[in-house]
């Protein structure tokens, strides 16, 4: 059971460290390494959505793994995120339409946002029932 | 829900990890159950059931809060 885990785990590591890198590469690609070909740009691109999907499988075998405690952490803390993500990603996106701030609302912030809720909230339902 | 999880499985010489490894949850749930922090699935529930050689009614008890 440990090694499964732990072989699963490193599988969704695999594919989260190689979709952060083709996203990377997608995003300073066409600038800094073959001067806006648009060719490589796509091909980039579709790089990393076949990693995305591979990472979004990976996390999904992991999820499948887990025992019935583990998944009612997991989902309360992606309940959680999914509703403070809709409320503040729409209050961020206000403050940007109406011109409260100058900069405009960048998604990055929102998934930002997103990583650091689920993984407080990870701590906090861990927490209440470990 | 009360439970009397960790009194039958020290009566059956069994540490957390050997009854989470042999009901397929980790030792993490089985120490949640014994503390009545988390109430388990009826699946792992009667295998409990089948470990301890008693009905569920046995060592779970409803507790309205």
């Amino acid at each position: 059971m440990k090694e499964e885990r732990k072989k699963r785990t490193l599988q969704l590591a695999f594919w989260t460290w190689t979709w952060v890198i083709t996203l990377a590469m997608a995003t300073f690609g066409p600038k800094i390494l073959w001067a806006e070909n648009n060719l490589l740009t796509a091909l980039a691109i579709g790089i990393n959505l076949a990693n995305g999907i591979g990472m979004i499988l990976a996390n999904r075998k992991l999820f499948n793994h887990y025992d019935e405690l583990e998944r009612k952490i997991h989902l309360e803390s992606m309940a959680f995120t999914l509703g403070a993500s809709v409320v503040v990603g729409l209050s961020y996106s206000l403050i940007d339409q109406t011109n409260l701030i100058n900069a405009d609302a960048e998604i990055g912030f929102l998934v930002m946002f997103i990583g650091i809720t689920y993984m407080l909230a990870l701590l906090i339902n861990r927490k209440r029932y470990l | 829900m009360k439970n009397r999880v960790q009194e039958l499985r020290k009566a059956k010489g069994l540490t957390q990890e050997q009854l989470g490894e042999i009901i397929g949850v980790s030792r993490q749930t089985i120490n949640a159950i014994e503390k009545e922090k988390f109430d388990p699935s009826l699946p792992t529930a009667f295998k409990m059931a089948e470990i301890f050689n008693l009905p569920i009614e046995q060592f779970f008890f409803f507790t309205k809060d």
